[in-house]
């Protein structure tokens, strides 16, 4: 009746994750039943959980990944005091839950802390810098959403009920097959991954074919915001990576599940196969992350600066041929695989010639910076810490991609400290500055500055004083994953390793002050003009928050920086209004259940297939089945905002910002 | 274990490629930031004195020096990556003196069988070795893929089971040295540390000797009980009774070591006896 699944799958006798769960749960609980008891929950049916609106399904992205960011820090500050105090004794997580946590840990930060943070800024930004109203495919993208909260909840669904994986982050076979990783670890790991993965790849469809074919009168390629390149490139990769990602998982489960033979050791399996699969998707999925935090960095260095981007061209060449090039390079995640010299060699320049570009990019910005009257809010010390910090993990980077130097550095702290150091100061960093940057638009109030700049800090500092010691360590020979170790020599630095975390940390909880109280601020932080910094692109253009509709009329775009431009000319003509056409009415897709419940179905059916419980994994395929089924049948999807309504809200807007044209004309 | 003081000519050659690599690229890179920091604190909003260029957009020269730079440092770079690739092969032989020593690297659940056909005795956990010597390392997997490293003696390489890697070192200076795998492995992955002893070459024979009179012996039977899930604390030696056993491993004449028993899991006891036959 219910497969493997009995009393036994909840661990009574570990105290750790049993606590942690009962926390998390009682906090859900908590959270639940104040809303049902304050009367929210039609609202949060109607507003959020339902929303088609690209706005609220970003926000509701960025959410699950701050939530997500928590509990992936906890895992992060549990191996820290784990390698802190594991030296000559076993320290205070055993083996198999100490290797449980490490392989949560990349999970969680990557599928569901990095990926979410940049897919929701992406949702939330690209359709108002293209100056259209929505993202091409509304309802698919709350199901895109939704499909990754499945993924993320059953991640940690695995903390009480079972065992998450034990195998590392890619799961590497032969260690994750049935015969050494019997548990319910390696399932739990690759269902959520499938799932969530089905949602990446339609938000991934969504959001290029949003940027091909929905951009307002005017935005020719090349007036594009910077954003919106990094968006195109980062979401062709997805599309074109995140299928492997799906075959290999695939592959690895029907091993699993029905005893194939793919990666096993018996029968003619590969596992070298799998290593080329998972990188020649894992690959390009760094670049996935990395280049929309390039666009984000290129944006706030743009406007806080007052400078249009130096060489934006340079810029979009150099994107692209990142994005193409970053397919050519998977083979150096394992060059000690015992490869000949010429296919490593080949694969090292390969991997050293994407340096190029990116370094193209980072001296852009450099000069962008160049001649600016340069203003340092919070966004913008993101990004120049950001420079500071990525270019020496760009070093490591490209001294790893020595295959003679990786023969001594594979698999190393020093890695560890690489890939932190490129994942932290470059998509966390730009993640923490986007959030900045972009909460006024979202919310239609600033984020306190005091606070932000505390955790600023406390996150540039603690970063260098974690991870600079793990370099030191590579050096020293420490390989990455150890649960104990008898080496003294390594001691010293994973006790400053561990305080670092302990910077990062307070970091964490600065900025979470930081949003506490500027809601408690929000009436003097208020945004009323819809353009706090004194932006460039067109989502500066409309109120905060920006009416469900966006734009009133779809704007005329000019040139780059096309807001920026609206601005000078509204200043020379002094005119802030629209003489032009008639308010009209305007077309909106109508809100949707269809993510939630499929989400729902999903779960119900990713639940059933780790534990085998047959008869349940029917009913939920079955169920999200029929969800599309539904919507596919529906008659209306779309209602009418009425041109009075329309003219109404944006008439307010026009008022602040003839009052904003007007003082700057003064001045 | 520190990687810059090598105790061999591979290591030597690796470290040196290391630290070169990150001299050249901190020749661009420290200028850089120091640039960064720079324009950063010079064109701050509250600076009279900056001058003010909103028009600086383009510049056909600056973008021909920021291709050029990053370009050139890959290009040099990419030349040390092409010669080092080919000259530091972990399967190019290093020429050593006296005869080159034949190891057979296996790597167990969760400890390392150490097997020296040619003289027919095996170790676990230890590794020891004439200084000088060349080492010709043959290596496998008796299950899940780990990674055979000597930090101070250079290049790591895979071990996978059902196939051979070769790796070929020189260990230069008698001493202790350590050992490890590189790869996670499973529970005991930590416990996966080796004591590599390098000895004069004339003590060698000696060690060989002495180690050829132990009164366990490894053979298919053994084996089969060495690769058992489990940490191995102390440091056994066996005579080898068949010198092709290697082979046998490596081909999978002798199957793939078994994962954990769990007598509890019911449902899978059938499927878990298949794999471990």
């Amino acid at each position: 009746m219910l497969g493997k699944l009995d009393w036994s799958a909840i661990p009574f006798d570990q105290p750790i994750p049993l606590i942690a769960g009962g926390v998390v749960l009682a906090g859900i609980l908590a959270v639940l039943i104040w809303v049902v008891v304050k009367g929210h929950l039609p609202y949060l049916w109607h507003e959020w959980i339902t929303s088609v609106d690209h706005k609220r399904i970003g926000v509701m992205y960025i959410l699950l990944a701050s939530v997500m960011l928590l509990r992936g820090g906890s895992d992060a500050i549990m191996m820290r005091i784990q390698q802190a105090i594991a030296y000559q004794s076993q320290g205070y997580l055993p083996p198999e839950h100490y290797n449980q946590i490490f392989s949560a840990h990349g999970t969680i930060m990557i599928f569901f802390v990095a990926m979410p943070f940049v897919i929701g800024l992406m949702n939330l930004v690209v359709p108002l810098q293209l100056g259209v109203r929505d993202v091409a495919f509304p309802t698919l993208n709350s199901v895109g959403f939704w499909l990754t909260a499945t993924g993320a909840l059953l991640v940690n669904l695995s903390l009480v009920i079972g065992e998450f994986a034990r195998t590392g982050w890619l799961a590497f076979p032969p260690l994750s097959e049935l015969s050494y990783s019997p548990g319910v670890g390696v399932d739990y790991y690759a269902w959520s991954l499938q799932i969530s993965g089905v949602g990446t790849l339609v938000a991934g469809i969504n959001l290029v074919t949003t940027v091909l074919k929905l951009r307002t009168k005017g935005m020719n390629y090349l007036r594009m915001p910077m954003f919106c390149w990094t968006t195109l490139a980062s979401n062709l990769l997805i599309v074109a990576a995140f299928p492997i990602l799906t075959a290999t998982l695939a592959m690895l489960l029907l091993d699993r599940y029905l005893g194939f033979h793919f990666f096993t050791n018996e029968a003619g399996g590969n596992v070298m196969m799998f290593m080329n699969l998972i990188w020649a998707w894992g690959h390009p999925e760094v670049y996935i992350l990395v280049l929309p935090a390039f666009g984000i960095y290129s944006e706030v260095v743009s406007t806080f600066s007052s400078k249009p981007l130096f060489g934006y061209r340079s810029m979009v060449l150099a994107t692209m041929a990142i994005c193409i090039i970053s397919f050519m390079v998977w083979l150096h995640h394992f060059f000690t695989m015992g490869a000949g010299p010429d296919v490593n060699a080949i694969f090292g320049i390969a991997s050293m010639i994407i340096a190029v570009p990116t370094g193209v990019k980072i001296y852009n910005w450099l000069f962008t910076m160049y001649g600016g009257r340069i203003r340092f809010a919070t966004p913008m010390l993101w990004s120049v810490g950001f420079m500071v910090t990525f270019i020496i993990g760009g070093l490591t980077g490209v001294l790893v991609a020595v295959p003679p130097a990786d023969f001594m550095l594979h698999n190393s702290m020093f890695l560890v400290a690489h890939f932190h150091n490129v994942i932290i100061g470059g998509v966390l960093f730009a993640a923490f500055a986007g959030f900045e940057y972009w909460f006024p638009k979202a919310f239609g109030f600033r984020l306190d500055e005091r606070w932000g700049k505390v955790g600023f800090w406390f996150t540039f500092i603690g970063f260098w004083v974690t991870f600079m010691p793990l370099y030191v360590v590579g050096m020293l020979g420490m390989t990455r994953r150890m649960q104990h170790y008898d080496v003294a020599e390594w001691r010293p630095w994973m006790l400053v390793a561990a305080f670092g975390m302990l910077l990062l940390t307070i970091g964490v909880l600065a900025q979470i002050t930081q949003v506490v109280v500027s809601v408690r601020n929000r009436e003097a932080l208020r945004d009323r003009t819809g353009d706090p910094w004194d932006g460039r692109s067109l989502e500066w253009a409309t109120s905060s928050p920006p009416p469900v509709f966006n734009f009133a009329f779809y704007p005329d775009v000019r040139g780059e920086d096309a807001y920026w431009a609206l601005k000078q000319h509204a200043q020379e003509q002094q005119l802030g209004d629209h003489s032009g056409p008639e308010y009209q009415d305007i077309e909106m897709p109508r809100n949707s259940p269809t993510g939630f419940v499929c989400a729902f179905f999903a779960t119900v059916m990713g639940f059933a297939l780790i534990w085998h419980i047959w008869w349940m994994v029917i009913l939920g395929g079955v169920g999200a089945f029929a969800t599309f089924v539904v919507f596919a049948w529906r008659d209306h999807d779309e209602y009418v905002i009425p041109a009075a309504e329309v003219e109404r809200i944006d008439r307010i807007n026009v008022e602040e910002r003839r009052n904003l044209v007007s003082l700057a004309g003064t001045l | 274990m520190n990687l810059l003081d090598p105790q061999g000519p591979v290591a030597a050659a690796n470290s040196t490629i290391l630290v070169d690599s990150v001299f050249i690229m901190l020749a661009i890179v420290v200028p850089t930031i120091v640039a960064i920091l720079a324009f950063a604190f010079w064109f701050r909003a509250s600076n009279p004195r900056a001058n003010f260029q909103p028009d600086f957009v383009y510049s056909g020269r600056v973008e021909m020096v920021v291709w050029a730079i990053p370009a050139l440092t890959v290009i040099l770079l990419g030349g040390v990556a092409w010669i080092g690739s080919h000259q530091l092969d972990p399967a190019a032989p290093v020429p050593g003196t006296g005869s080159p020593v034949r190891i057979q690297a296996v790597s167990l659940d969760w400890k390392w069988l150490f097997i020296y056909p040619d003289q027919r005795i095996a170790t676990v956990n230890t590794l020891t070795v004439p200084a000088g010597a060349e080492l010709n390392i043959q290596l496998t997997s008796s299950s899940v893929m780990n990674v055979f490293f000597i930090p101070q003696l250079g290049s790591m390489i895979y071990t996978m089971n059902g196939m051979v890697t070769k790796l070929n070192l020189r260990a230069d200076n008698e001493g202790k040295l350590k050992g490890l795998s590189a790869h996670f492995s499973g529970d005991g992955f930590p416990d996966m540390m080796f004591d590599v002893n390098v000895i004069s070459p004339l003590s060698f024979p000696d060690w060989v000797a002495t180690t050829a009179k132990t009164d366990a012996v490894l053979n298919e039977e053994s084996y089969k009980k060495l690769m058992q899930q489990g940490i191995e604390k102390g440091r056994p030696t066996y005579r080898l009774e068949d010198p092709r056993l290697f082979d046998l491993i490596a081909t999978q004449h002798i199957p793939p070591g078994p994962g954990p028993q769990l007598a509890s899991e019911a449902g899978r006891s059938q499927s878990g006896g298949q794999d471990a036959r």
